[in-house]
Parts: C-alpha cells; structure tokens; sequence
C-alpha cells in the first residue's frame, strides 16, 4: 500500500507547493448531430487540501462534465478535451501515461455522483463492491477485504454494518445509499474528493446528515472536497469558495461570503436575487430573461450578454471577457464588474 | 363557508399494505394557494391523484363546490371534473411527444366539446398560449422543440384550456432551474390574480411553497402533522416534524453557518407499510414518550399550539 503512494509521490513533475488540484484553461467539446458542442470554454479554479470548493451552475453549464474530465470518466468520443491542464500537486494528469495515470486517479481523485441507485451495480452485494476496490487496488486477501468493508461502511455510519455488508444496493434507502457511494469513495483514502450533486435526489432531512457527514470526513482526512451543485442553500452552508460557471466559463471565482454579500457577476446576483425570499413574499420573483445559450451556438463576447441588464456593445464582441481580479481573491468576467459589486 | 371550493373528509387511499394517504382533511378556499410539503413517501403526490380523480379512495370524499366527486359518474363527473385542474411535475413525460402543442393544448377540448365551439378551438389554444407567455404562433411545434421551463407554461395551458376553479400543482418547479423556477412562480401568481384561482401547490422545496402559499400542511408518512398560515407554520413551527424540517433547509446566507439552530434527525422515513403505532413520526422523534407509541395524536389547535398540530407535546420553537 505504502508503495503505490510512494510513487505518486515522485511523479516528475511533483511541486510540494503547488495547489492539491488545478485545472487549467479547461476546453471540452462533444461532437453532436447538431454539431460540435461546447460544454467547457476554458475553465479554471484550483484547490488545497481542507479545502471546500463549490462550483455552482445550472444545468448543461459545464459543472458535471468538468468534474468527469478530472475523474477521467469522459466518454471519449463523443467528448474532447481540446485543450487545458489538470494538475495535481502540479503534475499534468493529462500528459500521463495511461497506467500512470489511471494510478494517480485510483488512489487520490475520488468521486461521489448524484444518483447512487444507479452508480452502484445491482447484481453484486455492496460488501462485494467494496472489497473489490481492496482486492484490486491493495491485492488484499477476500477475508481482509471484506473487514475493511464493514470498517468503511462503520465510519459511513450505517447501522449494523456486518450485518449489512451482505445486502444488494436495492435494499438500501436513498440516504444509506448515498452513504454507500462515499463508502467506496473513501475506500483508498483519496486526496481529493469531487461530489456531483450528493444530495439533490434526497430529502432534506436525509441531505442533512449526508453534508454533515461529508464535513465530518473531511475534517479527519484533510481532503479537498470539489461540491458540484446547483443549490444556493448547500453552498452557503459548506463551502469556503465558490466558482460559478456559465456556458462552460467560471465567470465567478470568490471565497464564499463575498460572493453572497456583494456578488461580482450579473449572473451570479441574478441567481442570488432568483431564490424566493422571506422579505419578498406577495411579490414578484426576480427573473433572469431568456435562456440559457445552446452549446452549440454560444454567442460571442460574453455568453451572458443576451440575458443580462449591465450589458453594453463591449459584451458582444469577441473576446470574452477577461477574468478581472476584482478584490483580493476574487475574480469576475464582466467588463463592468464595478456597476455589479454597487461601486 | 360559502367560499369554500374544495374539501376532503377523511381521504384515504391504501394500496394493498401501504397506506400512501391515510385520512386527511383539507379545505381549500377561493383564490387561495394551500402548500402541501413534505418529503418522498408522505403521500403528498397520492393526494394530489386523489383530488383530481385519477385515483379511486379507499375511503373518504372529495368535495368541490359541494359535490363528492368520488360518488359522481358519467357525464356528471366529466362535467365537474372540468373545475379540478392538474399541472404535473415533469415537462417531459407528462406532454406526449408525438402531438403538437396546439393538439396537447386543445386536447381537453375533444373530451369536453361544449365548453369552445370546433370553430373557435385554434383561436382558444392561441389565446392560451400568448396567456402563458408563448409564441402563439409556435402551435404547430412539438415538445421536444421547447426548453423545460416553455414545457412546463405548455402543462399549465393545458391546465386552463376548461377554465377551472382549482388547479392542482404537483412539484411544479422541482425539475426547472433556480432562473426559470422563479419565471414559472411567477406566472402561477399572475394566472391566479387575472382568473380567480385557487391553488393546492405540493412541493418538497420549502421556501417555494411559503413564498406562493398562503396556507400550508405539513405531511408525514399519509397524515397531515400541522397546518396553519404560513406565517404560523414558518415562524411559529409547534411540531418537531415541521421544526426538524424547516432547520434542515439549507439557508442561503453564508453568515448563519454554524449559528443555525440545527435538529438532525436520525435514521430515515418508516415504511408507509407498516408505520409505527401512535405517532409516526415518534421513532425519529427527540420528544417521543410511551404516550406516543400508545396514543395517536390528532391534529387540532393545542395548549401551546394556537393553530392544528398532531403532536402531544406540541410547542413552538423559532427556527431561524
């Protein structure tokens, strides 16, 4: 065990001060009937270890397929990554060899998906699934595989967890489930954990203890946690940064309570203004107008420029704007950042 | 209370072993929105079937303007069918996508043909159409060629085509985006001032329902828990349930982290098979005593509880 992590540690490449995780200028394209798709438009955000990372969009904004190129689970095709870096702890996964690769991605990249019921195998038991994680990637004997499946399934607290260990995903209930999936995730003791939607499918009862859970592990182990969601609440909950994406670009990029108290973008205050609130009852929402741009056709300058009221003639032409270092830590792509923050 | 347009009596609705609903009374009053919240499994999208008459109750009735719809037949039911509306939660499944809009909009016309002459049915779908904010000349597109939040102005259409009273709102915004959630909201609240109506608004997302409901029940496990004016079940909670509930929504405000008074219930929803005795909610519950095993508690105004609460030890708690 201790060589495998022996040697990822000596990749070439290794800085000891760079970030745990840092994607760079991240471009990935999808080929589709109605042609080439753009999901990700030159993404970039970094992380440290401890760290929580939300990366807050909505949907087809490019959070899901980001979090895939960096777990390595793209389909390839249809998908593309045309261009940027992944680096952890400064080496380019993406300049790796295949085996090498997979090995870095095995042992320090862990991922928990939104739906749990259809990540996790039906036709084998859940102890099965877990020991193989062992079996494969520690070559552990069956027997010890298997104790180091109950222990996981201990730390996730599910309930007598010998007895439980010999049960198929199908008799657990959404929230054991999910509980399951971070099980398997934290099976190699990863560096990095990226969580798509964890708790979305579930009641907010049960996404309570989930997040609770999720924090407790992360405390103990250090880990740099990247939450993918779409859910204001969750974030201002557990986060300590926030990027948010829009049509493939992170055109936010702040610690958490400057985003909430004076949001940077217009699309972020847009969303933020969206969520209905106690003070405005009996009153109209606040909408953000139109839609979201088709990936195929993404318009020019800033992709937020039909939909926004700051929006100028420099916002609809070509190139995007830049990512503007607004405040210390804080980045915005909006050429009129000053009239959003309220200056 | 003449303006009453909707009641239930004792509604209940088992199927086989689960009891899915198991007795609940609810009223619904002209131009009122009354929130249903609960989490999966409570019931809430049972009730919602039961009300429009899709399901059969077990036992129970289901008043609108005074008639039980589930003894109606025939013509008669058809007729009074046409005042109970329903607006489902998924844009994609609930529209057929082999008819145009301008035929899943008029559809309700074929079945009911007296309300729009045959002449005047293409103009009414338009209308309804621009109603709902759509191009009305778009009546010729299929779903497929709609976004999810024009897919959903599309089912309320459909919902208004018969001019009903009460339309019912099962999880209507849940599949939709933060952005165009608020457009859908929005438009319900607009639809409801211009025709009159009154709403039965079913969802799990708490800050939803307080923000377009004027009153709320709460669901657990086929059973209303409390009921009350949204302010009265949002700031002045009396049932765990509800309290646990309520602290569980994450609040969007990063600067209450960690000052948050948070009840994190253990363990998950019984099996609506087999609930517990007395209270259902005891086996999760920090107050339960053997009373609550013994002794079903009903829901009604209580000593600490100035609105309905089916707790024992009902007793308000400020959430946030």
């Amino acid at each position: 065990m201790t060589d495998i992590k022996a040697q990822i540690d000596v990749l070439p490449g290794t800085d000891p001060r760079a970030p745990l995780l840092q994607v760079n200028d991240l471009h990935v394209e999808f080929r589709t009937r109605d042609g080439v798709a753009k999901a990700v438009n030159g993404a970039s955000f970094w992380l440290n270890p401890g760290e929580t990372l939300a990366i807050l969009g909505e949907s087809g904004c490019g959070k899901s397929v980001t979090a895939s190129a960096i777990m390595g689970i793209l389909e390839t095709p249809p998908g593309r990554i045309t261009k940027g870096e992944i680096r952890y702890r400064g080496v380019d996964l993406l300049k790796l060899r295949g085996a090498e690769r997979r090995r870095v991605r095995a042992n320090k990249i862990a991922m928990i998906f939104q739906d749990a019921l259809s990540a996790l195998n039906p036709v084998y038991t859940v102890g099965f699934q877990l020991a193989e994680l062992f079996r494969v990637h520690r070559g552990m004997s069956r027997a010890d595989a298997k104790n180091r499946a109950v222990d996981l399934l201990d730390q996730v607290r599910i309930p007598a967890a010998r007895s439980r260990v010999d049960d198929y995903p199908h008799q657990f209930s959404g929230g054991m489930r999910q509980r399951v999936m971070i099980a398997m995730a934290l099976a190699l003791d990863p560096e990095v954990l990226i969580a798509d939607e964890p708790t979305t499918a579930l009641d907010v009862t049960v996404q309570a203890q989930i997040m609770g859970l999720l924090a407790e592990l992360q405390r103990q182990r250090n880990m740099g946690l990247i939450l993918i969601t779409h859910d204001m609440g969750v974030v201002a909950d557990v986060a300590d940064r926030i990027s948010v994406m829009y049509a493939g670009r992170v055109i936010e990029e702040a610690p958490v309570h400057d985003v909430y108290a004076r949001p940077g973008h217009p699309y972020t205050r847009a969303l933020l203004e969206s969520i209905p609130r106690l003070d405005l009852k009996g009153q109209q929402l606040n909408v953000i107008r139109g839609l979201p741009p088709a990936l195929t056709d993404i318009p020019q300058g800033c992709a937020f420029n039909p939909r926004c009221r700051y929006a100028k003639d420099p916002c609809r032409q070509d190139p995007p704007p830049p990512a503007y270092a607004i405040a210390p830590r804080r980045t915005a792509r909006c050429h009129f950042f000053r009239e959003v923050l309220g200056e | 209370m003449s303006d009453v347009v909707l009641e239930t009596r004792g509604l209940v609705k088992h199927f086989k072993q689960v009891r899915a609903v198991d007795g609940v009374d609810v009223h619904l009053r002209r131009g009122e929105t009354l929130g249903v919240v609960g989490e999966s499994g409570c019931g809430k999208s049972t009730l919602a079937k039961l009300l429009v008459g899709l399901e059969k109750p077990t036992s129970g009735s289901v008043m609108v303007r005074g008639q039980d719809m589930t003894r109606l037949k025939g013509g008669d039911l058809r007729r009074a069918r046409r005042n109970i509306q329903m607006v489902m939660q998924d844009p994609y499944t609930s529209l057929n996508p082999r008819m145009t809009v301008g035929d899943i909009i008029g559809e309700p016309f074929e079945i009911h043909p007296d309300v729009v002459a045959k002449g005047k049915r293409q103009q009414a779908v338009q209308d309804l159409l621009d109603t709902v904010g759509l191009n009305p000349d778009h009546v010729n597109r299929y779903p497929h060629q709609f976004s999810g939040g024009q897919r959903q102005r599309i089912g309320i259409a459909r919902a208004l085509a018969l001019r009903p009273e009460i339309i019912v709102c099962d999880e209507p915004v849940s599949a939709l985006d933060v952005s165009i959630q608020a457009q859908v909201i929005n438009l319900l609240e607009r639809l409801q001032d211009d025709f009159g109506l009154s709403y039965i608004f079913i969802a799990h997302d708490l800050s939803v329902v307080r923000h377009i409901s004027d009153r709320v029940a709460v669901m657990y496990l086929g059973k209303i828990v409390e009921q009350g004016h949204d302010v009265a079940i949002y700031d002045q909670p009396t049932h765990p349930y509800t309290q646990a509930l309520l602290s569980a929504v994450p609040v969007p405000d990063p600067r209450l982290r960690g000052h948050r008074n948070q009840i994190v219930l253990e363990g998950d929803v019984p099996s609506p098979a087999d609930p517990p005795s007395g209270c259902r909610f005891r086996t999760r519950c920090w107050k339960a005593q053997h009373v609550c095993a013994e002794q079903e508690p009903v829901l009604q105004i209580r000593e600490r509880s100035p609105h309905p609460s089916a707790c024992h030890f009902a007793e308000i708690r400020r959430i946030h």
